[in-house]
């Protein structure tokens, strides 16, 4: 058997059964390594329960500094009999399994050509501890412990993380310590260590911090200065709104008076939640909810009057696998197109996609000064992948000396000085119009917000030819729409090339990674990361200069792919599909195959996506 | 800063504290049908809010859907309008008192935008008590969707289509109640003298203030069968008492008989005088009030006033202890916290 040797250079999978609280220890074995200084991509693979099925945590550690789902398991580290045949099927010939030998491995589980490594890890807790839930717990860090003398990690990192983590309370350090050291010191005295594939401390890491997106976002949601936040829980953007609450505590109660600025309203469902924003941002608060897909399906009608009476919203969708309840504790980016045509009637809803936490902090906090300045919804489209796991991103920063931009708002000095005042009046062209805050002038600038068609004087009309100078007033706003909006980033392979790919989101790190490999197999492409609905001319002369361009995303129906087509009325043959939908994130091997199948097959026969999905074989 | 007030005015007209006319706080010519009771709340409300000199650009109003969430345009022309979607007033008022404590939410909705597509959003305004007048104008059928009986139409009543409803009856106020509402009052759109005093009362009142005003359908619910007509609301309601509203710093003008009137002073300081006729009921008391109703429920009659008060309500705004200050006029300055805080969090997660 040969071996799998690497150095910073594999992925982990730990295998674990819900709510033991592995997720903890997991996250400090990541962490840990991070630390040393090498790029690491954990994820979360869990169900939708609360406790008892099994769940995953997938570890990427990358010198190079890759962070997307590589496809491919080096190392499983499974204490979960239930999941364990499948388990030790997934590890790579040459691979590692490690388990809990306390109970023998199932002969028929056995495999030859990989490395099968026993850790009595039952036996080592039933000795040391009495207490049934500390050994369930201390389970986990013990394997942490055998891993780094397993794997040679630096132990000193491993015990300086416990004492950060469980800062001033010597009654949590210490007894985790011990658990570290108990399975560091059994794999030192009774196994080879260390295995083929080990750590070394790096310096890949520089000033990243290790965040997960939702966190950002509330944290942008704060900087961005909301102060009303009304939501319904769902999995998984319910975090987003705890990380603001968390936040707003620290930050956002007068110490004079202990009175908050900041409301939090738990709604009744998303359709109140969204209602409580849209009332808010009209009376001139920052306002806005968090939801996933089925959320979104609620806020539909609600998003039209947004739309249609121009008022601010802000609606952060952490993107779940639909359609229906799906798989929802699993990723997609299926959004797409319910949120940009969100609502009946003619509607275009303006998208952000962020693919780092710094870019869902950044985007999280633009989006208040979009929304003002636009008069429209804004839809932040993140997903469960980037929300709520940990990705290595920039530090977060923010200017001080940033102002935030409240839009065309009229004062009652304007007012008083005899402003006109139209509600719906376009003034300078750019097809945005002045609206006025509730209370600001006793006698001027009162105007009736409604649903339903009015003139530009907010004045109720049924005629058609004030509703469609209206609805083409909005059309000509997505022109100015698209000068504010974060505009695309170009990636030039630096060679000649008539391909290019596409992509947005959480495809990012793994379509860079798959097109770095790519070109040493000599095909190269350019890349474009869209970031914004609407698309702006830059996408479409992007597209234009290509023959062909593959749109990488995350759902069944290319729906990013669609959106191009309709807006820009490119042909089927432009656009190539690279999908991926089966609820984990897309693996830059995955892209590669499915790229290469597309160039090899071609000049032969164009299949259909779906066929050359099916031929690709991997779904991961 | 000052305002210019306008200038022209009938001299005989009276005005209000403020200086300001009745025809300041009156809205477009209405385009409801002559006679629809709906027209007869709003003139409540313009006088209402015109004899206690709230300044017209101070009110918020809200509305749902339905023709008697279209009367927001025929009064207070001067305030701040919001038309919302069907029956989900309740979650943009909610928003909208967040943002900004100091107006008035004045929200009209109408019976099927409330008891039916809005009844989730309508049970919850209530349990959190936001501070806001909440009034539907109860006509027992979908007025704007031609005729359709509503969920308040009571069993066995038949509109203009003819068929008498087959389903029981949701009360408005009894579900304010169980829900928590803090103000439950039921009135007549034809009764301005019961309903005008009402309107104020629930003005004063801190917390969510619930009036159900019956108002007939001239179009489609006023005939002879119809629990919700002109004639058989008049023959069948019996008021809890009269209610006399004085404001703060107003003279008490009235001789008030003792014995049988009870003063209760409001939060803002202004003071109610209520005339009990049914010596069963308590309106302070909740569960004097849902027995009331019950008892009126099993006599086929409609009680109407004051139904229930809950003199030591908290709102939202105190629940949630938000700030003084209302939250849209906070700036960067209040709500930022700066770059330092940010180094200190990527600190943490390094
Ligand atoms: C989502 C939605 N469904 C249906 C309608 C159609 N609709 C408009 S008004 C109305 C009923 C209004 O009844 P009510 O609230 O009692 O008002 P009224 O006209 O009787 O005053 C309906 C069903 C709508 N506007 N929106
Ligand atoms: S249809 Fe009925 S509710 Fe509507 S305006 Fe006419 S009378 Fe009033
Ligand atoms: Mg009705």
């Amino acid at each position: 058997m040969k071996r799998i040797e690497s150095v910073n250079d594999f992925v982990i999978k730990f295998a674990n059964v819900n709510g033991t609280g592995s997720a903890s220890a997991n996250n400090l074995f990541a962490k840990a390594l991070f630390r040393m200084g090498i790029p690491v991509s954990p994820k979360n693979i869990f169900p939708s329960n609360i406790q008892g099925l099994p769940t995953w945590y997938e570890v990427r550690v990358n010198d190079k500094g890759y962070l997307g789902r590589r496809g491919g398991i080096d190392i499983a580290l499974s204490v979960n009999p239930q999941s364990m045949a499948q388990d030790i099927r997934e590890v790579l010939p040459g691979g590692y399994f490690i388990y809990d030998s306390t109970k023998a491995l199932d002969l028929r589980l056995h495999r030859d050509d990989i490395s099968i490594i026993g850790l009595p890890l039952t036996r080592i807790c039933n000795e040391q501890y009495e207490d049934p839930r500390q050994r369930l717990l201390f389970k986990n860090v013990i394997y942490v412990g055998a891993l780094a003398a397993l794997l040679d990690m630096d132990f000193k990192v491993l015990t300086g993380l416990v004492e950060d983590q469980f800062k001033g309370k010597k009654n949590l350090v210490l007894p985790n310590i011990h658990a570290l050291e108990l399975g560091h010191q059994y794999v030192r005295n009774n196994l080879d260590c260390p295995i083929g594939i080990r750590v070394k401390k790096s310096d890949k890491v520089g000033d990243k911090i290790l965040l997960d997106g939702n966190t950002a976002l509330g944290l942008g949601a704060l900087y961005g200065g909301a102060t009303v936040a009304a939501w319904y829980p769902i999995t998984p953007s319910t975090s987003v709104v705890d990380a603001f609450e968390k936040y707003a505590k620290r930050t956002r109660i007068d110490p004079g008076t202990g009175r908050r600025n900041y409301a939090i309203v738990q709604a009744e469902d998303e359709l109140a939640a969204i209602g409580m924003a849209i009332g808010a941002s009209w009376n001139g608060a920052r306002a806005f909810t968090a939801t996933s897909g089925p959320g979104v399906s609620l806020m539909s009608e609600f998003l039209g009057l947004a739309y249609f009476a121009e008022i601010p919203t802000v609606l952060y969708n952490v993107q779940r696998a639909g359609p229906s309840t799906g798989m929802p504790t699993r990723t997609q980016q299926s959004d797409i197109l319910s949120c940009a045509y969100a609502s009946h009637g003619d509607t275009k809803q303006v998208l952000l996609f962020p693919s780092t936490p710094r870019e869902c902090f950044d985007f999280g906090a633009m989006a208040f000064d979009l929304a003002e300045r636009l008069q429209t919804p804004i839809i932040l489209m993140t997903d469960l992948d980037l929300g709520m796991n940990d990705n290595m991103s920039e530090p977060l920063a923010w200017d001080d000396e940033r102002k935030y931009d409240r839009g065309k708002v009229l004062s009652a000095e304007q007012l008083e000085a005899g402003v006109e005042f139209g509600r719906y009046l376009d003034v300078d062209g750019d097809a945005i119009c002045y609206r006025t805050y509730p209370g600001t002038h006793p006698t001027k600038g009162a105007f009736f917000t409604r649903g339903t068609s009015r003139n530009e004087y907010a004045v109720y009309t049924e005629k058609g030819e004030e509703y469609e100078a209206n609805m083409l007033r909005l059309l000509r706003k997505w022109d100015t729409i698209n000068e504010y909006v974060p505009a695309p980033i170009v990636v030039d392979c630096g060679r000649a090339t008539d391909t290019a790919v596409l992509y947005f989101g959480t495809s990012e790190e793994s379509s860079r990674e798959a097109l770095d490999h790519l070109a040493t197999e000599g095909v190269y492409l350019n890349a474009m990361r869209v970031r914004a609905f609407p698309f702006n001319r830059e996408v479409q002369e992007f597209i234009q200069r290509h023959k062909q361009v593959f749109v990488i995303e995350q759902n069944r129906d290319a729906q990013l792919r669609t959106l191009l087509m309709a807006e820009f009325e490119f042909g089927p043959d432009k656009l190539k599909s690279v999908l991926c939908f089966d609820g984990t994130p897309i693996s830059a091997r995955n892209i590669r195959k499915q790229i290469k199948k597309h160039l090899d097959g071609d000049n032969v026969l164009p299949l259909h996506r779906n066929t050359a999905l099916l031929r690709t074989g991997e779904s991961r | 800063m000052s305002y210019q007030l306008p200038k022209f005015r009938h001299p005989e007209l009276p005005v209000n504290d403020l200086g300001y006319t009745k025809a300041d706080y009156e809205g477009a010519i209405s385009t409801l049908c002559a006679g629809c009771g709906h027209d007869s709340i709003s003139g409540a409300i313009v006088r209402a809010c015109h004899e206690l000199s709230i300044e017209p650009h101070k009110i918020a109003k809200l509305s749902g859907i339905g023709c008697s969430s279209k009367t927001p345009t025929y009064f207070l022309g001067k305030s701040h309008g919001f038309n919302s979607v069907h029956g989900r007033m309740p979650s943009v008022v909610t928003g909208a008192a967040l943002a900004n404590r100091d107006l008035l939410y004045m929200g009209v909705s109408g019976d099927g935008d409330t008891a039916s597509i809005g009844m989730g959003q309508f049970a919850h305004i209530a349990r959190r008590n936001l501070n806001m007048v909440y009034i539907v104008m109860n006509n027992g059928c979908y007025g704007l969707t031609k005729g359709q009986d509503s969920a308040t139409a009571d069993r066995g009543s038949a509109s203009k289509k003819g068929d008498p409803n087959i389903y029981s009856a949701i009360d408005l106020c009894g579900t304010a109640l169980q829900m928590g509402a803090t103000f439950v009052a039921r009135s007549f759109s034809g009764d301005k003298e019961q309903l005008v005093p009402l309107i104020k009362a629930a003005i004063s009142h801190r917390g969510f203030a619930l009036i159900d005003v019956i108002s007939p359908c001239v179009t489609f619910n006023n005939n002879s069968k119809s629990t919700k007509s002109y004639e058989f609301v008049r023959e069948h309601s019996e008021a809890t008492g009269t209610i006399d509203f004085v404001p703060l710093h107003k003279e008490i003008t009235t001789e008030y008989q003792p014995g049988h009137s009870h003063e209760v002073t409001m939060h803002d300081g202004s003071s109610i005088h209520l005339y009990k006729v049914d010596e069963s009921l308590n309106p302070f008391d909740r569960r004097s009030a849902i027995n009331a109703m019950e008892e009126h429920r099993y006599s086929g009659n409609i009680l109407t006033g004051l139904i229930y008060m809950n003199l030591d309500s908290r709102d939202l705004h105190e629940v949630l202890e938000t700030s003084h200050r209302p939250l849209n006029a906070l700036d960067e300055a209040d709500l930022c916290p700066g770059n330092k805080m940010l180094l200190n969090i990527n600190a943490s997660l390094r």
